[in-house]
């Protein structure tokens, strides 16, 4: 059995990190690949395209049910879903309280001592948009994920989170062994997106991983509850998919130490590309009724 | 074996015997690697140089051993002082025996104080059922007529909120609508014990006088808070007994003298003494305030002067001038007269000190500890004609520095005299080398500076836990401040005592009457 590998999804929120790991993920599977999932997010929603199921029992709720993380078994919150893949929630407290950091740790924490990696080939973990705090940099610290796969878009935001998750990927690169995987854009169709994509990631001393394009029938499985693998495998987008999972297994041990740029280095970029006028001061801070008059 | 049954070697002699001594010597040359011995007295030598204090105060990033405590441990003395009153600390159960035993180590007495129990469930959920179990627990296993709920650093990171926790358990039933449960957010990693005195006192006076509602001042009536006190068992009787001789109406806001002072009698109290709900209520329309340590209620003192109320914020006043001051201004609040007791008590302090100022003259003192005692001891000190040399308080700021300062500029015993606020106990170690004293103040944890700099320490201060009872005794007013100087006295002929001991050498001042 090839060594275990751990990967992690990271990128801001909204961007479709969940979709495309799932998606990918289904697609490594189809290849032979035993896969773990471990959704790292409090909403719980990192497998629901694998299970067909919005929601499940996760590790926080039934622990909490049963009054400690200690009284909890496996079985009780590993759930096996399409092809074989299995998942796990985390799971977290509601909006406005507890501490949702923390829980990915005991989360974490649990499933290794209880034997969740054994026998599988892949562990992905889905995190939540902004690496907060500490919790949610626990996939990136040493010995769990090596390499760190950053779901990003052309707009202006995404770009700046995907150089945020660089930033905290270099402060564990250096004593531990995680790695940027490289960047994965998924099209947004703003202006020379492609383009944009590529130079970031050279900016960020790492590879442009995939350019998954736009199309309808990602939402058509996402309402039936499935990745595209599943729900349309003959599709052009399945298709993309593939060739992303396979370039992901192809990218063992390419990893590299992140190189993140200033937020001065970044609008620089924005306009190189022409997205951004130069140096426009006036505009700053200006409504579009001011900017008339 | 060393030991047997019928005479137990105590553990001071017992590690000299030759099976521990051999065992430790193997230990050093097989397992610890140290460098050697010579190489050790010399770094040993160099950290008394002015080379190595200078760096020493150039740290930034390190505390060693500083002289304060953290809030919840406040929280709890303040609690203490109510009658009927159990602590609630909302959070993890270690913090929680932390400050029992504090306690009981200095009091010699059990502590009561309970803790919402966290674990790494509710850090991730957040406290709200373990505040919900644990006030109904308390509730009913303890019978407290009042719950006051404090927090650790663990509720404080994930945010709890006490108010809406604590409503929302009245809400589920766990403690009936209408019962106390005054509270107060007391993060342990902001402020010291202090602060969270003044934030646990702040908020049962707030609970109690928003119950009361409209303010009715009652001319001559006065609230007294003591602030942090280690020696408040000995203390409070002293500053009650001395309102009781000027004939004051005063309420004690914050009382644990008798909480901490329980008698053997076959009879466990669980509560003892303590301000009554009924006090702190009334103590609304006192027309003032005495605050006795400014810096144990500043917030406190703050709402209170808002509700309409003089507050008088004073620095732990103690000594002849100090007292005088105290007296003072409780007469000028109240009307009274100092009564001729009074006056006869403080002429027979000043009489004593004049007994003995021949031995007090120019005596060397390094002192730390909390930011009023500091003020306090200060001001006596120089009173004295002794030299408070150095001044250092970890939980003092740089307002606290200039108050000090202007004690030594005020007097002339106080020239070359320097403060040192925001600073630890290993600051004080250097500056005991490179600026040597005579005697050290300072609580139980001086005496590795004792040890270290060869100063001889006077235990004033909290906590106090390697000499029992001194907490049982008062250190303010006259009758305190007459026990202070002799404390002090009793460690200056022991100085002299002990440097004149040797028969035949220096024995020819080793005298019967000093």
């Amino acid at each position: 059995m090839a060594a275990l590998r751990q990967i992690a999804f990271y990128g801001k929120g909204g961007i479709g990190k969940s979709t495309t790991s799932q998606n990918t993920l289904a697609a490594l599977a189809e290849m032979g690949q035993k896969i773990l999932i471990v959704g790292c997010d409090p909403k719980a929603d990192s497998t629901r395209l694998i299970l067909h199921a919005k929601a499940q029992d996760t590790v926080l709720s039934l622990a909490a049910e049963a009054g400690s993380v200690e009284d909890l078994e496996l079985e009780d919150v590993l759930k096996i879903g399409f092809r074989d893949i299995r998942c796990v929630e985390s799971g977290g407290p509601e909006p406005g309280v507890g501490c949702a950091g923390r829980g990915v740790i005991t989360s974490i924490n649990f499933l290794e001592e209880n034997g969740a990696y054994d026998g599988v080939d892949y562990v992905s973990y889905d995190v939540l948009g902004d690496v907060v705090c500490g919790g949610f940099a626990m996939p990136i610290r040493e010995n769990k994920a090596q390499e760190i796969y950053i779901v990003m878009s052309g707009e202006m935001m995404a770009m700046y989170a995907a150089n945020n998750i660089s930033k905290g990927i270099l402060k564990y690169a250096n004593s531990g062994g995680v790695r940027l995987g490289g960047l994965i854009c998924n099209e947004r169709q703003t202006d020379k997106e492609y383009e944009l994509a590529e130079a970031l990631a050279h900016k960020l001393g790492t590879k442009l991983i995939h350019f998954v394009p736009r199309d309808n029938v990602v939402q058509h499985a996402e309402l039936r509850r499935m990745t595209v693998i599943e729900y349309d495998p003959e599709s052009k987008q399945a298709q993309e998919y593939r060739t992303l999972a396979q370039k992901i297994h192809a990218n063992a041990g390419n990893g590299t130490i992140p190189t993140p740029i200033t937020m001065d280095e970044l609008e620089d970029l924005l306009m190189e590309f022409g997205i951004m006028k130069k140096e426009d001061e006036s505009i700053i801070g200006k409504t579009a009724t001011e900017a008339v008059a | 074996m060393p030991q047997n049954a019928e005479k137990v070697i105590d553990h001071e002699l017992l590690f000299r015997e030759p099976e521990y001594t051999s065992m430790f010597a193997k230990k050093k040359s097989e397992f610890e690697f140290k460098p050697s011995d010579a190489k050790i007295a010399e770094i040993n030598e160099w950290t008394k140089t002015a080379e190595y204090r200078e760096k020493n105060f150039k740290r930034e990033a390190l505390t060693v051993n500083p002289a304060k405590a953290c809030q919840p441990l406040g929280a709890v003395f303040a609690a203490n002082g109510f009658k009927g009153t159990l602590p609630f600390v909302h959070g993890s159960q270690g913090c929680v025996a932390y400050y029992r035993s504090h306690f009981s180590r200095h009091f010699k007495e059990p502590t009561s104080c309970v803790s919402s129990s966290m674990t790494e469930d509710a850090a991730v959920f957040g406290g709200l059922n373990n505040m919900i179990d644990g006030l109904a627990n308390t509730y009913n296993l303890y019978k407290p007529e009042m719950i006051a709920v404090s927090t650790t650093c663990m509720a404080e990171v994930i945010g709890d909120d006490l108010d809406a926790f604590i409503k929302t358990s009245k809400q589920k039933g766990s403690i009936p609508e209408d019962f106390d449960v005054p509270f107060a957010h007391t993060p342990a990693f902001v402020g010291s014990h202090i602060t969270g005195y003044d934030n646990a006192l702040k908020g049962i006076v707030q609970h109690f006088w928003t119950k009361e509602g409209e303010r009715k001042p009652v001319p001559g009536k006065i609230n007294f808070i003591g602030g942090f006190d280690g020696f408040v068992v000995g203390n409070m009787p002293v500053i009650r007994r001395m309102f009781d001789q000027m004939g004051v109406d005063y309420t004690v806001l914050c009382d644990p003298s008798d909480a901490w002072n329980t008698p053997t009698d076959g009879e466990f109290r669980m509560y003892d003494g303590g301000t009554t709900k009924e006090e702190t209520m009334q103590a609304l329309h006192a027309s003032a305030t005495i605050v006795f340590q400014e810096y144990s209620a500043e917030k406190t003192a703050k709402y209170i002067g808002e509700q309409g109320q003089e507050v008088v914020a004073l620095n732990h006043p103690v000594g002849v001038t100090g007292t005088d001051r105290f007296l003072m201004e409780v007469s000028r609040l109240t009307g009274k007269p100092i009564p001729e007791a009074l006056t006869k008590e403080r002429g027979r302090l000043v009489d004593a000190i004049a007994d003995s100022q021949a031995h007090l003259h120019g005596k060397k003192f390094a002192l730390y500890g909390d930011p009023d005692l500091m003020l306090g001891l200060t001001g006596f000190l120089l009173e004295l004609g002794a030299e408070p040399v150095t001044v250092l308080s970890t939980n003092g700021n740089d307002g606290w520095a200039a108050k000090v300062q202007a004690l030594f500029d005020a007097s002339p015993f106080g020239k070359g005299c320097k403060v040192y606020p925001k600073k630890d106990l290993w600051h004080l170690r250097s500056l005991l080398f490179t600026d040597p004293v005579d005697f050290l103040i300072g609580n139980t944890y001086g005496k590795y500076l004792e040890r270290d700099c060869g100063v001889p320490l006077i235990r004033l201060g909290f906590p106090v836990f390697d000499r029992h009872h001194h907490h049982r005794f008062p250190i303010w007013g006259y009758e305190g401040s007459l026990r202070v100087l002799v404390t002090l006295l009793d460690e200056i002929f022991e100085a002299i005592d002990a440097s004149t001991i040797v028969t035949a050498k220096t024995d020819i001042s080793y005298d019967i009457i000093r």
